[in-house]
Formats: structure tokens, sequence, C-alpha cells
């Protein structure tokens, strides 16, 4: 089953302000492993060639936490979304 | 500015526990959640223990929303398309007093959260906590997201979850690692019950859990699991994060990876996914856990890194130390003590109790696993060889049969590290 179908059954209160930063773009250009590419479960991280950045996908964080411990620079300053917004489990 | 005895930080089990128990004792209570409803941002495998919840709701099983009271444990390890398995099964868990349920969160802790309303607590939602109100060193209540959202306490327990925002502002908790948490995700999936119980020869309404190792992960440190929903699974997968970005897989692709397997694929079959969930897993162990009290606070919970992933058990830990913070609190606020040293009463408790004994007792077991990596890797697959030399009816002779095998374990596996192996793994599990 691919990432998107799954994504899709998530419940979300979406936020119109954004709950996620790059503290510095620079930092992500000399970054070779970009492992906020592949680790965060929702891949909400994806590297745009073409504007040589990390384009963040904020909508769809499972606010697990992973990408604030897993970038080597510590350059994601990620926070809970605002009260009320983000995602809503169904199940949990 | 409004002003409570008790501000608990967040509405998980540890929270809604200390919460309650604050209560109990004529405190003036308050839980401060940012989800919708307690409930609705917090995840777990789905393991509810029953001795540490009746310690906090007496008889809760006679009306919380439970899945099914867990009769057998199983375990196993995967080796590429081999499974090896062993369990144990008790049909006398399915009655009073039970030993664990499967639960789904979002409906059991919004259900603890009403019996702690029940109890005089006040609940809060959609407001997340931004940092501790000061005055001089002391800590005197918290400050919310919003407008005019400060709220005043004696004391404030801290049950933030895995992120622990507010415990590493406070200078309690240290940044987390990628060699001190796991990431797991995982699915709920929906079958019919009649099925589901007989694929996992079930009476109807009973329980069954799966533990699986090896290559259930990929080979890294972490852990599978299946468990029986009233008419669903949870099927998740958990690794640290360090080997996950050092060998490249997705947390997606690795629970993917699992559903593949013979021994999973035949379990699922069939079934809908209903849900995508992940969270991140203290696994720090005892070597990391923060600081647990200081003048006007306490730290509960997997915001005190309290989880025994070798057991797999958490939401328990998080009960116990919710319940023994709510108490200490209350004891705190009506001796007049609020001093650290005052509340290093909650740690001598914690100490005390299995909570801390269990994470001192495995705490070179993250370790181990970093520098004895066979053990998630080559055992599973030596065991497997074994097995299907073993088990495998042909004309050789057993006498030759087990010289085979001696001769693939010391291929795979030099005497000399099979015996650190040995003496490594009885020191970190069993001494």
């Amino acid at each position: 089953m691919k990432l998107d179908d799954k994504l899709y059954l998530v419940r979300f209160n979406t936020d119109t302000l954004n709950h996620i930063k790059i503290a510095d773009a620079a930092v992500c250009l000399k970054c070779q492993d970009k492992p906020c590419t592949r680790i965060c479960p929702a891949h909400v991280y994806d590297w745009d060639d073409e504007e040589k950045r990390i384009s963040v996908g904020y909508e769809g964080c499972l606010e697990c936490g992973t990408c604030r411990v897993g970038c080597p620079y510590g350059n994601i300053l990620w926070g809970y979304p605002r009260g009320g917004f983000g995602v809503s489990w169904k199940n949990g | 500015m409004e002003n409570f005895d008790v501000i608990v930080v967040g509405g998980g089990p540890a929270g809604l526990s200390a919460a309650l128990s604050a209560a109990k004792a004529g405190m003036k209570t308050v839980v401060i959640e940012r989800g919708d409803y307690p409930g609705t941002k917090n995840v777990m495998g789905g393991v509810l223990y029953t001795k540490a919840t009746e310690a906090v709701v007496p008889d809760f099983w006679q009306s919380a929303p439970l899945e099914r009271p867990v009769i057998e444990q199983r375990y196993g390890f995967l080796s590429g398309d081999e499974t090896i398995l062993a369990g144990y099964r008790d049909p006398v868990w399915a009655q009073a007093p039970y030993n664990a349920h499967t639960v789904l969160r979002v409906k059991f802790d919004r259900w603890l959260a009403q019996q702690a309303e029940k109890a005089g607590v006040m609940i809060i939602t959609e407001t997340v906590v931004e940092d501790l109100l000061y005055k001089g060193d002391n800590v005197v209540g918290v400050r919310t997201g919003r407008a005019e959202g400060d709220l005043g306490a004696k004391v404030v327990i801290l049950a933030e979850g895995v992120n622990a925002f507010i415990a590493k502002k406070a200078g309690l908790a240290p940044q987390m690692r990628p060699d001190t948490v796991a990431v797991a995700v995982k699915e709920i999936i929906q079958l019919p019950q009649e099925k589901l119980e007989d694929r996992f020869c079930l009476e109807p309404g009973q329980g069954a859990t799966i533990e699986l190792f090896g290559d259930s992960t990929q080979g890294m440190m972490g852990t599978a699991f299946i468990y029986t929903n009233k008419d669903s699974l949870s099927i998740g997968v958990g690794a640290l994060l360090e080997p996950l970005i050092r060998t490249k897989w997705t947390p997606n692709d690795l629970l993917e990876a699992l559903k593949a397997k013979p021994y999973v694929k035949r379990l699922i079959q069939g079934g809908e996914t209903k849900e995508y969930l992940a969270h991140l897993i203290p696994e720090g162990g005892y070597n990391a856990m923060p600081k647990l009290h200081r003048q006007g606070v306490l730290v509960v919970g997997d915001t005190a890194m309290l989880v025994n992933g070798l057991n797999r058990e958490g939401s328990n830990l998080a009960m116990t130390s919710g319940k023994m913070a709510g108490e200490v609190a209350a004891q705190c606020i009506q001796s007049g003590d609020l001093s650290d040293q005052g509340m290093s009463l909650y740690e001598q408790r914690m100490r005390d109790s299995f909570v801390v004994k269990d994470l001192y007792k495995f705490r070179r077991l993250g370790r181990f696993f970093e520098t004895h990596p066979h053990f998630l890797k080559v055992y599973p697959e030596i065991a497997a060889n074994a097995m299907h030399l073993y088990f495998t009816a042909d004309e050789t002779s057993k006498k030759e049969r087990q010289k085979q095998i001696m001769k693939m374990v010391f291929e795979k596996r030099a005497k000399g590290g099979l015996v650190s192996d040995v003496f490594g793994a009885w020191r970190a599990i069993l001494k």
C-alpha cells in the first residue's frame, strides 16, 4: 500500500499556519544525506531540486517529532501545531 | 489568572492518572491537552496493563472501552521468509483480574479523562502549553498558547509525551538523540471478528499479541507487533532512529516489508487499512532519564523516558508514575514543602517501585544491541537454518545432522564471538 493512500486515511484539522520551519536553507544545501526526506513517516520533507531547498508539506505532519531528532544539523524547527489543529487520530 | 493546586500538562495515561490521584486527594486540578479531547493526539502499540490501570480506576474493566483481554503472547524471530515462534497462552487471563488488554487510545484516553472529570478534574482542550511560569526561581504556573492564557499552580506535572518540550526548556530533560528514540508506525487493519478469532485461535472476545524480532525490522534494533482489537488488528513496527538513518529505510517501507512476510501476510489478508499512525518511543532507558523533579515540578510517563522496550511495557509505567506524582504533589502541597528536596519524595517512590527498578535492570540493553548487532540479524538466521536442517526429514542420520548444524553455526559466528555474545546477553538481560 502506498504511503499517499495511507495518509489519505488520516484525519487532519489543517492550520493555515505552518508549524515547521527550516532554520537555515543553506545548511540543507551542504547536507549530503538529507535523512529528513526518508525518516519522516509521512514524507513531509522533500528535496526540491529546482529551488535547491527542502520543501515542507506541514499539512501532512503526523506530529511524531522524528525530524527534529533525526536532522544531523538540528536545522528543523519542529513544534506542535496550535491547539486544536493538526492530526486528529480516529483510533490511536 | 486562574489558580490551581495542580496543573497537568498533557492528557495521556500518565497525565490523567496524575490528575485523578491529585483530585482524589482533594487538590484543585486541571489537565491541559492540545487535542480536541484527550486521546486524539495519542498513539501506542496498544497494550494496557491491568494492575497499573486498576490502581488508578478500580474495576475499570467493567466500564472502560477495552478491545480484548490478552490470553496469549507470541514471540517470533523472522529470517527472510522463515519464522521461528514461541508463545504462552492461559485462558485464565480472559477473566478478572486479567493481565492486560488491547486498547485503542482515542477511545480509552477519552474514557479515562471522563473518569478524571467525575473526580473533579477540569480538562482544558485544544490548548498548547508553551512554557512554565516562574517567580524568581520558583515555578508558579504555565503559559499557554491562548490569549491571556496564563494559569497559576503550586505544582506542575509534566506529562507532555515523548517530545518533552517543556521538560527540555526547564533544563530537566536532555535533548533526544537518534540512539535514544525509536520511530514507530502502525496501521489499524479491519477484519471481521470471526475471521480474526479463527486466525489467532481465539474464543469469542479473547485477544492475542505477537512481537516479532529480527528481519521484522530488517535486523535493526526494534520490534514489530500485531495486536488483536475487537474487529481490527494493530500492526506496527518500531526501529531505533540511528540505524534507520544509517540503513536508509523509510518507516513505511519497513511496515510494508513486514506486511509482506509470509507469516504476517496470511494474518492480515483481506483486511482493510483504516488508519496509518506514527509515534516516537523513548528508548533511552535508565541512562537517558531526565531529572524527575525540581521545585514545583514533577516529570512522568514518556516525558520521563519510562519505557521498558524489552517487555514492551510503557502504559503501565506511565500510569504508575502518574499516580505517584499526583499523590506526591498533593502531599507536598498539604505539607507546604514545594522545594526540590520536598518533591524528591516522588523520585524516591519511583526508585522503590518496579518502574525505575526495571529500567535500571535493563540499563545496559540499548548499548548491548548496538555492540552486538548479530542478535537481531545473524542469530535469527542461525536459528532458522538450524531448525530447517533439523526438521528436514531425509536420509541424513541425526548424528550427521547435528554435525552439520554445529558446522553451520560456527561458520556464521566464531566460537569466541558466541561466548562473548552469551556473556553479554546474560549481563544485559538476566543479571
